[in-house]
């Protein structure tokens, strides 16, 4: 029988009291915080050029042309690095049926009525939606920073489509800071997710409360953690 | 004759521009109260412009900028485009008028128009990196300069140029420096026909009325102005012999105007999306006020643990 599309690479599951779940890799991990610093930095000194208001900012990076000069190259490593956690994470991405449900009953979610919602894989439609929203939106930036990348990049490309790619960009920019706010809230408002991205492991309950489908699949494989039976 | 603008003493005198008659500032709130001084502006008659390029040369040489020698191009138009280095060009066309099949060598001396609403301003977002003058000079100060080139996408005429050197952008100034002084820009000066003069806006305006008229009395009924009043107008103006079509002059817009893709960037976007993102974490924060946070219960960690002890055992291990 092949896989649960939703189980990853050094998914675990270690009994104990509390039950103690492996989520992340280290690599994972890193690649994930490389990814975060990177957005980080790319929001601070794009809005530092969005609006005037927030100009102040590229003080932090050495001035403004220090500013100008150091995003695009920022972009290209979250692009690179982004790349990483695409290949790592799309496949227990993919949309199943209960998602749709989940998203239907999205007033339960927000109220955190987990007992009403279905039982979910690793992932749920959030995070998910949180997932393909920033792979497109990396995509859409990194085109069209290509494209206003002043020092290299001007000669391909005519004014016009340069104008374009800069509303664009700051189009995109905006969402996926906001895909970025949503993404942080609720790592924060569902208490005990973000060891998941620091130790790596989640609690067995929280595994069971918020990804139920998934902590059973983990259980019922023969995954259970270093310790566990080998194959037969 | 335009009467010319006299020498300048060797007396020292007091500049007549400063930042107190800055209008506007890019990225930067508007200036308290400026007295507004008699608006300038550059009248081009192309008419009588015979390609000479002593105002090209005038420029880089008072601008002690030095152009790269760069590779014929198949036409007098040389460099083949503005530089950083070269603020103004003579842009020569070769243009068969269909109504009297005639050759006409159209010259028109290209560089930036000082814009009464400039797109490079709009555009930028580095405070007071690019200025605005009561008397309608745009200048960029370059010590404030990012080199991002929002002004080149700004600008609805394709002027500025950024230095792959120091990456910053380049364009004519008016020759700010001198009309501080109460001079005229220095290709004014060099121009051996007064195809190039330099005074008050409605000085150019007149002088160009009486052009126009002789222009039309010598058979081009189309002569006419160029201050285009989609930019708020000019202060760099064109007296053209076929004003009604003015892109046959090397591509001069026919109506510029500020790329509505730029406003809409610099406009509604800048504030919305400001608006959309802090609207984002105050909604996050008020949902974690009302809801509470999302905790894991004591339960949860039961059935978790009961779970994981039934593989356990079913897994046949201690």
């Amino acid at each position: 029988m092949s896989a649960p599309y939703d189980l990853e690479k050094g998914d675990a599951v270690h009994p104990g009291r509390p039950v103690q779940v492996d989520r992340y890799t280290v690599g994972a991990r890193i690649n994930h915080w490389i990814t975060a610093i990177s957005l980080i930095l790319l929001a601070i000194s794009g809005l530092a050029l969005f609006h005037p208001s927030l100009y102040f900012l590229t003080g932090l990076f050495g001035g403004g042309q220090m500013t100008r000069t150091i995003h695009p190259w920022i972009g290209v490593v979250l692009f690179f690095s982004f790349a990483g956690m695409f290949l790592r994470f799309w496949k227990a991405n993919l949309w199943k049926s209960e998602d749709g449900t989940w998203m239907r009953r999205i007033r339960d979610v927000i109220a955190g009525h987990e007992e009403k919602l279905p039982e979910l894989g690793k992932y749920n439609a959030g995070q998910k939606m949180v997932f393909w929203g920033m792979s497109l939106l990396i995509m859409v930036l990194i085109t069209s920073g290509v494209v206003i990348w002043q020092a290299y990049f001007a000669s391909y490309t005519t004014i016009e489509q340069q104008r374009i790619a800069l509303l664009v960009h700051a189009l995109a920019a905006v969402a996926i800071i906001c895909v970025w706010i949503v993404h942080v809230y609720a790592a924060i408002w569902v208490k005990g997710t973000i060891s998941a991205m620091t130790k790596g492991q989640v609690t067995g309950g929280w595994a069971w409360r918020h990804h139920r489908k998934w902590f059973r699949e983990l259980v019922s494989s023969r995954k259970s953690g270093t310790r566990g039976t080998p194959a037969e | 004759m335009f009467p010319p603008i006299p020498n300048p003493t060797t007396a020292p005198v007091a500049p007549k521009m400063s930042d107190a008659d800055l209008v506007r500032r890019s990225a930067s709130g508007s200036p308290s109260q400026v007295e507004f001084k008699e608006p300038v502006a550059k009248l081009i008659d192309v008419s009588k412009c015979i390609g000479c390029k002593a105002c090209q040369s005038a420029c880089l040489e008072w601008n002690e900028l030095h152009e790269e020698i760069g590779t014929f191009n198949g036409t007098y138009t040389n460099p083949p485009d503005l530089t950083p280095a070269s603020l103004t060009l003579m842009r020569f066309t070769e243009w068969v008028n269909p109504e009297t099949d005639n050759l006409e060598w159209l010259i028109r001396k290209d560089g930036c128009m000082h814009c009464a609403d400039p797109g490079c301003l709009k555009a930028c977002p580095a405070p007071g990196a690019i200025v605005q003058y009561s008397n309608g000079i745009v200048d960029f100060d370059h010590a404030k300069c990012i080199g991002c080139g929002y002004c080149v996408k700004g600008c609805p005429f394709n002027i500025p140029r950024i230095s792959q050197v120091d990456h910053k952008a380049y364009k004519c100034t008016l020759c700010s420096d001198r009309v501080a002084v109460g001079q005229g820009p220095a290709c004014q000066k060099a121009c051996p026909t007064q195809a190039i003069v330099f005074g008050t806006k409605t000085q150019m305006k007149e002088w160009a009325e009486g052009r126009i008229k002789d222009l039309k009395s010598r058979g081009y009924k189309n002569a006419g102005l160029y201050d285009p009043p989609g930019v708020g107008g000019t202060h760099v103006m064109y007296v053209l012999q076929h004003a009604d079509k003015p892109s046959i002059y090397a591509g001069l817009p026919d109506n510029p105007r500020i790329s509505p893709i730029v406003e809409a960037w610099k406009g509604v976007t800048k504030y919305v999306g400001l608006g959309v993102m802090g609207f984002a974490a105050l909604a996050g924060a008020l949902h974690y006020l009302v809801n509470g946070a999302n905790k894991v219960s004591p339960e949860d960690e039961a059935n978790a643990e009961k779970l994981a002890a039934d593989k356990l055992s079913s897994g046949g291990r201690s």
